[in-house]
């Protein structure tokens, strides 16, 4: 017991004192997340827009396999992006294996199906109205996809949140294709790994609490849209 | 919640992902993968950082959690060179044609560790002989002698496997043969806190043993002789196999290694620290350590061609 007072005594001191390593692991952790999440969304949200809106054959087995998805193990993302972007594997000439980019890349992969998915379910609920309205008053397909996304923005925020939360929380392509190197791919959740396997626990628990906090405020932030 | 957040958030995520150049290699770049104890001890990172300074490129160390998965990311090319310890596997490597030659930069030797109230009663014994009994009295009652394995195909696994060998069993065996025998699949740091925690015996390299002995109750009894000899080797990976890879980089970081600078830096590493070297350096002792002329030379015989 005295070793977690002692340690979480130290990860406090850590963190109120801006140590440069935690404060780098951090601001990397975020920016690599972020990123992963604001390209998901450039994709996954015209395209679930595209899924919810259109008819075609096996549109339900398309939804229920984005659903099945959604599970999807981060070391089984890790294992396959690493296979395609190895320097003999398919986009190895590309040479992000063991850079920020792999990691995006891996993350977008990752959170696509909850997007994507999230992304249904909210134009589901929008009202046929809405699109109807804008459809007699001349509206484009992309104008009216426009529409029914802002009908419904909480909920889209939600689902951007979500995917935030998982690529920041996820171990598996971080350490994999990311390769926990110091000072450029060495993220929370690689390094709270590391330390841990090393024995230095103050420092896992610094970094185990800022993910913690940040996971928390994410939370607390999407309490609020959903409870509009 | 208004338009106005979202649009900021937006905002946020654009600037994020702005920012966000993606690094890919280039010719100051040197991808190294190594072993857990040349990385977890802090060595190589120091070595690295001092060649980096002189030289002014980039040194990152992406895969550092044992000679196994070393090897498999140099079979494909992912780095530029190997600093490992497993002959065997070393040879194999370069006889494929995916490094370039053998180079030995240092050595140190494995301890047997294992709770200080030895329960096994192995203290004194050689090293076949110690296991041996460990195996007997685990098998007999497994809640008191226990030992942990890196079971991870690292060097240090390796010699282990080669170990049981020599005390006259398979090693298929040995791994399913009851609880006494856990199989950690972890690096060297982490196995030695699970031994530690659930006061077993280990196979460890000195090195690691030594960065990590305040945090454990474990003592070394068997440590040094010929049979736990354990050698550090550094090898470049072949651009005639690999294009694209940082030959010429590699080949430099060695020819560092191996210098008069480097080498003092390898046999002076950890005194302050530990109260003791935790690294002895090869030149000089390669005979010694199992390494023929040309593997020691200074500066490296072989040259990169694509």
């Amino acid at each position: 017991m005295e070793e977690i007072w002692s340690g979480l005594l130290r990860a406090f001191e850590l963190i109120i004192t801006l140590d440069p390593e935690v404060v780098g692991i951090t601001a990397r952790s975020l920016y690599i997340s972020l990123a992963s999440v604001f390209l998901a969304s450039l994709i996954d949200i015209p395209v679930g827009a595209m899924i919810e809106s259109r008819e075609f054959w096996g549109k339900r087995n398309v939804i229920s396999l984005i659903h099945t998805l959604y599970s999807l193990p981060t070391v089984t993302v890790g294992l396959l992006v690493y296979l395609i972007l190895s320097r003999n594997g398919p986009l190895g000439s590309l040479e992000i294996l063991y850079t920020p980019a792999g990691m995006v890349l891996g993350q977008v992969i990752l959170i696509t199906p909850i997007m994507i998915g999230l992304t249904i379910t909210a134009l589901g609920e929008v009202s046929p109205q809405v699109k109807d309205t804008a459809k007699s008053l001349g509206a484009s397909e992309l104008q009216i996809m426009i529409t029914t996304i802002k009908e419904v923005r909480s909920a889209m925020l939600a689902s951007v949140l979500l995917g935030f939360g998982r690529a920041l929380s996820e171990v598996g392509v971080a350490m994999m294709i990311g390769g926990n190197i110091r000072g450029y791919t060495r993220v929370l959740t690689t390094a709270i790994s590391l330390e841990t396997a090393m024995g230095n626990l103050e420092l896992s628990m610094a970094l185990g609490i800022i993910l913690l906090s940040i996971s928390l405020l994410v939370n607390l932030v999407m309490n609020r849209l959903q409870g509009r | 919640m208004s338009w106005n957040i979202l649009n900021q958030f937006l905002l946020l995520m654009t600037v994020a992902a702005v920012c966000f150049l993606p690094g890919a290699a280039d010719d100051s770049t040197l991808k190294i993968a190594t072993t857990s104890s040349l990385y977890d001890t802090g060595l190589l990172e120091m070595l690295a950082q001092n060649f980096s300074e002189e030289y002014n490129v980039t040194v990152q160390i992406p895969t550092h959690s044992g000679t196994g998965i070393a090897i498999s990311d140099g079979e494909r090319g992912n780095v530029d060179m190997l600093i490992i310890h497993d002959k065997k596997r070393e040879l194999r490597f370069v006889q494929d044609g995916h490094g370039l030659e053998r180079r030995c930069l240092a050595y140190n030797y494995f301890y047997l560790v294992g709770p200080k109230e030895d329960p096994a009663g192995v203290k004194g014994m050689n090293v076949t002989r110690a296991l041996k009994i460990i195996r007997e009295k685990g098998m007999v009652d497994p809640e008191k002698v226990k030992f942990v394995s890196r079971g991870d195909e690292s060097g240090t696994h390796s010699k282990e496997k080669s170990l049981w060998q020599s005390a006259g069993y398979n090693y298929s065996e040995i791994n399913s043969s009851g609880q006494w025998y856990i199989d950690a699949g972890s690096p060297m740091g982490a196995t030695l806190i699970m031994a530690n925690e659930k006061s077993a015996y280990a196979l460890a390299d000195m090195s690691t043993f030594m960065a990590f002995k305040s945090k454990l109750d474990l003592v070394p009894f068997v440590e040094g002789g010929s049979d736990m000899l354990n050698v550090y080797v550094a090898i470049a990976l072949n651009p005639e196999k690999h294009p694209g890879v940082n030959c010429d980089l590699a080949v430099k970081f060695i020819n560092f290694l191996v210098s008069d600078e480097g080498q003092k830096f390898i046999a002076d590493y950890g005194i302050e620290q530990y109260g003791q070297p935790i690294f002895f350096a090869a030149r000089g002792n390669c005979s010694l350590i199992g390494c023929q002329a040309e593997e020691c030379a200074v500066p490296a015989t072989a040259t990169c061609k694509e």
